[in-house]
């Protein structure tokens, strides 16, 4: 953690960090962050859980739909309407953390992990108490050990202090919090593959109806969200819904962790308003390293669709990352230089979704593979006009056409790329090679097997 | 081969946190590996009958996830991410770096068991790219971030590894 720290201040000294809003990021930088004593003391850590305690859940669950908080994992599903689909039978009920952090491009939840476990412990108190469960789960993705760690003795002290546990703070209320580690595997970050995967089988995606808020971990009622949205309910109720919807646009509330990473000046995490235009933020970032021109971006993460360079006048809410035909995703920015070539890194985007296809509907096993050789032929000079043509037609056969969204968000990189770098794809074709590497020598694993890349 | 009481302990402990004992079976697997490096047929024999479970259950779990070794890795356990935010800071030029030094090919193990090279996806690690996660119980780095590599840190990472795998196989010998 140390190195990390030492990273942040040296960049915080440059004057280079921009945070418009402190929602959550204002303490995240600060020695010993993730301790209990420092969240009490320093950000009014656990006000908010004495508040809620005393409070009606459905007046809990009003306040954080009149926050227009919107789920921060990929789908942007508003949090209120969520928790107020719960069930009301009197099976035991679930809250699962979505802590599967993988989508390409995306490290924001890591930060949150390693620096504030207790924002997340205590929001995961307040839905808990407001959807009546008591038992949670965060499914922690298997790489994070340091983090494990950090959440193992966060949620040790919460338990000392009496806010889990039985009858909390002498209430009458009960909530157990325990620690699930996956073992790789992109697909369990979709919420009913995460379930799967809590019930000891593979992470495959379930066909829905039934939704999870009816039939989730267990058979139960469950409820899943992601750990940014965890994060920031404690606010929320602290500081009032009005408070944080009018940092966001109409529709979404509140600042938004971005994670910023490719050929920017400054990589990192940023906290900003959903108004702020991609153009703003990359120029927040310290623009493109090393005074290159920018070539695209993929706003949302890897499953989004690419954006070109004169298209980055566009806000980063849900709403208009949609009208501009990609999509917000998990704030993931990433960002390409005039060097980088594009069907070289639509390739390295396909090869990962080929690796992580959970395989169980044919359009997404065969169409992931098949785009995934395709466009690597291309890279490789091996490609035909008429690859070019077979790249939408795969595509149209694989989204809408599967049990979860992961065939859709193959799509989108694959499409947008030849659409939009169309001439690109085509000069590959005809130079029977890629022009990038042709101008600037071999390059030492232009030649690697396909099967050694996988 | 039967599992260690360390481990049945552990899963003991944590039968209470689940409805069902099934999902169990993912902490189990891990602590395999975490033991022995590698989830081999044996042991997920052994796993499927502790927690009663078909054993074709055990072994679809054990090759669903990519983090469980099927086969033995070597010593040090090297995995380099190659997604795109790696790819676009030089993920490529580590691993063709890496590949050099140790004389093996991406998903090889060096001949005397100590390194083994693989290419991972993405490791949330994006902004401070690129990214190698580490693994090796022998000298303790369990899942280790090694974060804004260059080729020289590489370099001098594997040698120091090396160096010790060396100095405690001269040490094991001697005790011989």
């Amino acid at each position: 953690m140390g190195e990390e720290v030492k990273r942040v201040k040296r960049i915080k000294a440059e004057g280079k960090v921009v945070m418009d809003y402190s929602i959550l990021t204002k303490f995240i930088y600060e020695k010993d962050s993730h301790t209990i004593d420092f969240y009490r003391e320093k950000s009014s850590g656990y006000k908010a859980l004495s508040k809620v305690l005393t409070m009606n859940p459905e007046t809990i669950i009003d306040e954080v739909k009149k926050s227009n908080l919107r789920g921060r994992g990929g789908a942007g599903f508003p949090t209120g309407i969520k928790w107020s689909l719960r069930s009301k039978d009197n099976r035991p009920k679930y809250l699962v953390c979505n802590g599967d952090e993988g989508e390409p491009g995306t490290f924001k939840d890591r930060l949150l992990l390693s620096r504030l476990p207790h924002n997340l412990i205590e929001g995961m108190i307040i839905a808990a108490y407001a959807l009546s469960t008591h038992i949670g789960y965060v499914y922690l993705r298997g790489e994070f050990a340091k983090e494990y760690r950090v959440l193992e003795a966060a949620i040790k002290e919460a338990y000392a202090a009496r806010f889990l546990g039985k009858d909390i703070l002498g209430s009458s209320f009960s909530f157990d919090l325990y620690l699930y580690r996956g073992a790789g595997a992109y697909i369990c970050g979709e919420e009913t593959g995460l379930l799967n995967s809590l019930e000891g089988k593979s992470g495959r995606p379930r066909i829905k109806p039934p939704y999870p808020a009816q039939f989730g971990v267990f058979g139960m009622p469950t409820c899943v969200n992601n750990v940014e949205t965890f994060a920031v309910v404690p606010w929320i109720i602290r500081e009032g819904a009005e408070a944080f919807a009018n940092i966001g646009t109409e529709k979404s509330g509140g600042s938004r962790l971005f994670s910023v990473s490719g050929h920017i000046t400054h990589p990192g995490v940023y906290e900003l308003p959903l108004t702020v235009t991609l153009r703003e933020l990359i120029d927040k970032c310290g623009g493109v390293r090393d005074g290159k021109k920018l070539k695209a971006v993929i706003p949302g993460g890897a499953s989004s669709a690419i954006l070109t360079h004169q298209e980055i006048d566009v806000a980063m809410d849900f709403d208009s990352l949609v009208k501009a035909g990609t999509m917000a995703g998990s704030g993931a920015v990433i960002v390409l230089d005039e060097t980088v070539c594009i069907v070289e890194a639509a390739s390295i985007i396909l090869k990962f979704f080929e690796h992580e296809s959970c395989g169980q509907c044919s359009q997404c096993r065969e169409g992931s593979h098949w785009l995934a050789r395709i466009f690597h032929r291309i890279e490789r000079g091996e490609g035909t006009t008429s690859d070019l043509n077979l790249i939408p037609e795969i595509c149209s056969n694989m989204a809408g056409q599967t049990i979860c969204a992961f065939a859709d968000a193959v799509t989108g990189p694959a499409l947008s790329a030849i659409k939009k770098f169309k001439k690109e794809f085509e000069e590959h074709v005809f130079l029977k090679g890629c022009p990038f590497k042709i101008n600037n020598g071999p390059n030492p694993n232009g030649e690697k097997e396909l099967s050694n890349v996988f | 081969m039967e599992l260690s009481e360390q481990i049945k302990n552990m899963i003991y402990e944590m039968k209470e946190q689940f409805l069902s004992d099934e999902a169990l079976l993912i902490p189990l697997l891990r602590a395999i590996q975490e033991e022995k490096g590698y989830i081999s047929f044996n042991t997920m024999k052994d796993a499927a009958l502790f927690l009663n479970l078909p054993l074709k259950r055990v072994r679809e779990v054990a090759t669903f996830y990519t983090m469980f070794n099927k086969t033995p890795v070597g010593k040090v356990h090297l995995q380099i991410c190659s997604n795109i935010s790696c790819w676009l800071r030089g993920a490529d030029h580590l691993v063709h770096c890496a590949e050099k030094r140790l004389g093996i090919k991406l998903g090889e193990t060096t001949f005397d068991k100590h390194f083994t090279l693989s290419s991972v996806e993405c490791l949330a690690a994006c902004g401070t790219a690129p990214v190698m996660q580490v693994n090796s119980s022998e000298l303790t780095i369990h899942e280790e971030y090694y974060e804004e590599l260059t080729e020289s840190k590489l370099i001098e990472l594997i040698d120091k590894w090396a160096k010790k795998l060396n100095e405690l196989n001269e040490l094991k010998q001697r005790e011989k």
